[in-house]
C-alpha cells in the first residue's frame, strides 16, 4: 500500500513538471522561432505590467495566440479527462466517456446551427445550450419508462446523440455551401484553433470551479465499485451523489465542448492508461486524469498545428490517431491478463 | 399464524412492509434477533428474505414499519451513521476493476472516514484484522476479479468486518463456499456474536442452520411466520408447513449435538 502511495505521489509531482515544461514548450514551438525563456520575458511582463522584451509581433505570438491556445488545450484535456474517469465509474462503464449522455451531440447541433446562420459570435452560448438541452432530453426519455438507472441513461444518451447528429447533417446538408463544410467539420472533429482568452476563461473557470472539487471526490466513487448496494450500506446516498456527479460532469462538458468542440478519445482512453499507471482506486486515478489530460491534450494539439504546418489538422483527428490505437493495446493487454 | 415469543432483542423490527410494483415482497414482518448470537433467517426461495435484510440494513427503505437496533431507530438514522453501525454482506456483489482484495476490504472504512479527506491510517490496521478474521489476509494482494467465488466471498466479509458493525447482516454469505469453508464462516459468525455482534444470516441449507445458529427467523410467502431459539423454533410440523419436507431432530453422532435430519 506505501508502495503504491509513494508512486502516486511521484507521479503527481512529475505530471505538475510536465506540465509547467509542456505549457513552455509548446508556446514557443512553432514558426517564430521563440526560446522558452522568451516566453515566459513575455508572461512576466503581461503579469506585472511591465514592457515587454519581445517585440509587438512576436509578443503577439506568445500573449495574444499561443498561450491562451495552450491554457485552453490543458484545460479542456484535463476536464475531459476527470469527466471521462467519472462517467466510467458512475455507469460502471469501461466504455463510457464524456459525451455519453449525448452532450457532444447536443452542442454540435447547436454550434453547426449558429455557424450556418452565420451568427458565429454565439457559438460557444449555441453549443453549451444544446448539451444542456441534449442531456435533460436524456435524462426525460430515460425517466420515462420508470426509474432512472445507469443502463437506461446510457441507452438514452446512445438514442438522443444519434437523433442530435442527424438533425445535425441535415441542417449541414441543407444549409452548408463552400468554405462553411471546412469550418462545421473542423469544430465536429474539435479544434483549438480559435481558442482566445475568452476560452481560457470559460473551459478555466469550468475546471477549476467544477472540475477541482470533482476531482476530490475518488473516495465516494471507489464505493461504487460493488455496486450500488453495497454502496448504499457504506452510508454512500447513492441516488443523490449519482445525479449530482453525472449533472456536474455534463456541465463541465458542456463548457469544455463549447470552446473546443467534441474532441473525442481524451475522456475514453487516457483514464484506463492512468489506471494501468495506479491502479484503479479513484482518489489517485481523478486528480492525476487530470494532470495526464492537460499535458496530453497540449501536444495533440501541438502536433495538430504544426505536422502540417502551415495547414492545420483539427486536434480531434490527432487524438483519434493516438488514441485508437492505445485503445486497441489495452484492450489485448487487459485480454492477456484474464 | 405468528409465533412470537416476547425478548429483549438488540434488533427489533416490526410491522416492516415492502411493496414494489405492486408486488407485495414483505408483508407485515416483525421479529426480534438478540445480541451475542446468530441468527438464522430462513425460508424457501423468494419467501423475502434478502428484501427484508435490505429493508432492515435501510438500504430499501421499507414501506411501513419500525427497525430498532440497540434502543435506536435505524430507519430514522442518518446514512453513514447507520453505516457505522450496520453492514450487509449482499449476494453476487463483485467488480471488474482490477482492485485488490485489500482495497476492497477497505472500502468498509468509507463511513468511518472524511468522504473528501485523507485516509486514517489507523484503519489499515483495521483491515488487515479484518482480512485476517475473514481468512482473506493471504489473498490481500490479488486482484478480486481472479479470486474463485468463496475467495471473493471471504473478501466481501472482510469489507464488511472493516465497517466494525454492531449489527452485521448477511445474504447467503456461504453461496460458492465448498462446506469446510461454509464451517469457517459459520465458526466466524460464532466468534462474532460472542464479541457482542448481533450477526442476521439469511441461509438456504435447513440443516447447517439448525446446527449452528442459536436463533432462527422463518420466512415464507413475504410473511415471518416464526421466530425464537432454533430447536424449540424449528418444529417438524413448522418445516413441513414451510418447505414441505419431513424433518425430525436426531442427534449429531460427531458433536453430541441437535442435528436436524431432512427428508
Amino acid at each position: 500500500m506505501t508502495h503504491t502511495r509513494g508512486r502516486v505521489v511521484l507521479a503527481g509531482i512529475v505530471l505538475v513538471g510536465a506540465l509547467v515544461l509542456s505549457i513552455s514548450f509548446a508556446v514557443a514551438i512553432g514558426p517564430a522561432d521563440l526560446t522558452v525563456g522568451e516566453v515566459w520575458g513575455s508572461i512576466a511582463a503581461h503579469l506585472t505590467g511591465s514592457e515587454s522584451p519581445l517585440g509587438v509581433l512576436r509578443d503577439g505570438i506568445v500573449w495574444e495566440l499561443r498561450l491562451p491556445r495552450v491554457l485552453t488545450a490543458a484545460a479542456v484535456g484535463a476536464g475531459l479527462a476527470l469527466v471521462g474517469a467519472i462517467m466510467q465509474a458512475l455507469t460502471r462503464n469501461q466504455l463510457a466517456d464524456p459525451y455519453l449522455l449525448g452532450i457532444s451531440s447536443g452542442a454540435s447541433l447547436g454550434a453547426v446551427t449558429v455557424l450556418l446562420l452565420g451568427f458565429a459570435v454565439f457559438l460557444p452560448l449555441a453549443a453549451f445550450a444544446g448539451a444542456l438541452l441534449a442531456l435533460a432530453a436524456t435524462l426525460a426519455l430515460a425517466g420515462a419508462f420508470g426509474r432512472i438507472t445507469p443502463t437506461r441513461t446510457v441507452l438514452a444518451g446512445v438514442a438522443v446523440s444519434s437523433l442530435a447528429a442527424a438533425v445535425t447533417s441535415f441542417v449541414i446538408f441543407w444549409v452548408a455551401t463552400g468554405d462553411a463544410y471546412r469550418e462545421v467539420l473542423s469544430w465536429l472533429l474539435g479544434s483549438l484553433a480559435g481558442a482566445r482568452w475568452d476560452a481560457v476563461l470559460i473551459a478555466g473557470v469550468a475546471v477549476l470551479v467544477i472540475g477541482i472539487p470533482l476531482a476530490l471526490t475518488g473516495r465516494i466513487l471507489d464505493a461504487f465499485a460493488l455496486g450500488d448496494t453495497t454502496a448504499a450500506s457504506l452510508g454512500i446516498p447513492v441516488q443523490g451523489v449519482r445525479w449530482t456527479l453525472l449533472g456536474a460532469g455534463a456541465l463541465l462538458t458542456g463548457a469544455l465542448v463549447a470552446v473546443s468542440g467534441s474532441i473525442g478519445f481524451v475522456g475514453l482512453v487516457l483514464p484506463h492508461a492512468v489506471r494501468l499507471l495506479v491502479g484503479p482506486g479513484h482518489r489517485a486515478l481523478l486528480p492525476l486524469s487530470g494532470l495526464v489530460g492537460a499535458v496530453f491534450l497540449i501536444w495533440a494539439d501541438t502536433l495538430a498545428r504544426t505536422v502540417f504546418e502551415p495547414r492545420e489538422l483539427p486536434v480531434g483527428i490527432v487524438t483519434a490517431i493516438v488514441g485508437a490505437p492505445v485503445f486497441a493495446a489495452l484492450l489485448v493487454r487487459r485480454r492477456s491478463e484474464a | 399464524m405468528t409465533v412470537r415469543q416476547a425478548r429483549d432483542g438488540a434488533l427489533s423490527i416490526s410491522g416492516v412492509s415492502v411493496v414494489v410494483d405492486g408486488n407485495v415482497l414483505v408483508d407485515d414482518a416483525a421479529f426480534d434477533a438478540p445480541s451475542g448470537a446468530v441468527t438464522a433467517l430462513l425460508g424457501p426461495n423468494g419467501a423475502g428474505k434478502s428484501t427484508l435484510l435490505r429493508a432492515v440494513s435501510g438500504i430499501h427503505r421499507p414501506d411501513g414499519g419500525t427497525v430498532e437496533f440497540e434502543g435506536a431507530d435505524l430507519l430514522a438514522m442518518r446514512r453513514r451513521d447507520r453505516a457505522r453501525r450496520v453492514a450487509l454482506v449482499e449476494q453476487e456483489a463483485t467488480t471488474e476493476l482490477p482492485l485488490t482484495a485489500r482495497a476492497v476490504a477497505g472500502l468498509g472504512r468509507t463511513p468511518h472516514e472524511a468522504l473528501l479527506g485523507g485516509r486514517d491510517p489507523s484503519s489499515d490496521d483495521v483491515v488487515t484484522r479484518a482480512l485476517t478474521d475473514a481468512g482473506a489476509l493471504p489473498l490481500a494482494d490479488r486482484e478480486v476479479p481472479s479470486l474463485s467465488g468463496g475467495e471473493r466471498q471471504r473478501v466481501l466479509l472482510a469489507r464488511a468486518l472493516a465497517q466494525q458493525p454492531r449489527l452485521l447482516l448477511l445474504d447467503e454469505p456461504m453461496n460458492h463456499l465448498d462446506i469446510a469453508a461454509q464451517l469457517d464462516v459459520l465458526a466466524l459468525l460464532a466468534r462474532l456474536a460472542a464479541d457482542g455482534v448481533t450477526v442476521v444470516a439469511a441461509l438456504h441449507d435447513l440443516a447447517l442452520a439448525a446446527s449452528h445458529a442459536d436463533h432462527v427467523v422463518v420466512m415464507s410467502r413475504g410473511r415471518v411466520v416464526a421466530d425464537g431459539p432454533t430447536a424449540e423454533t424449528l418444529t417438524p410440523d413448522l418445516i413441513a408447513a414451510v418447505y414441505g419436507v419431513r424433518a425430525a431432530w436426531t442427534t449429531n453422532p460427531l458433536t453430541g449435538r441437535p442435528l436436524l435430519a431432512l427428508d
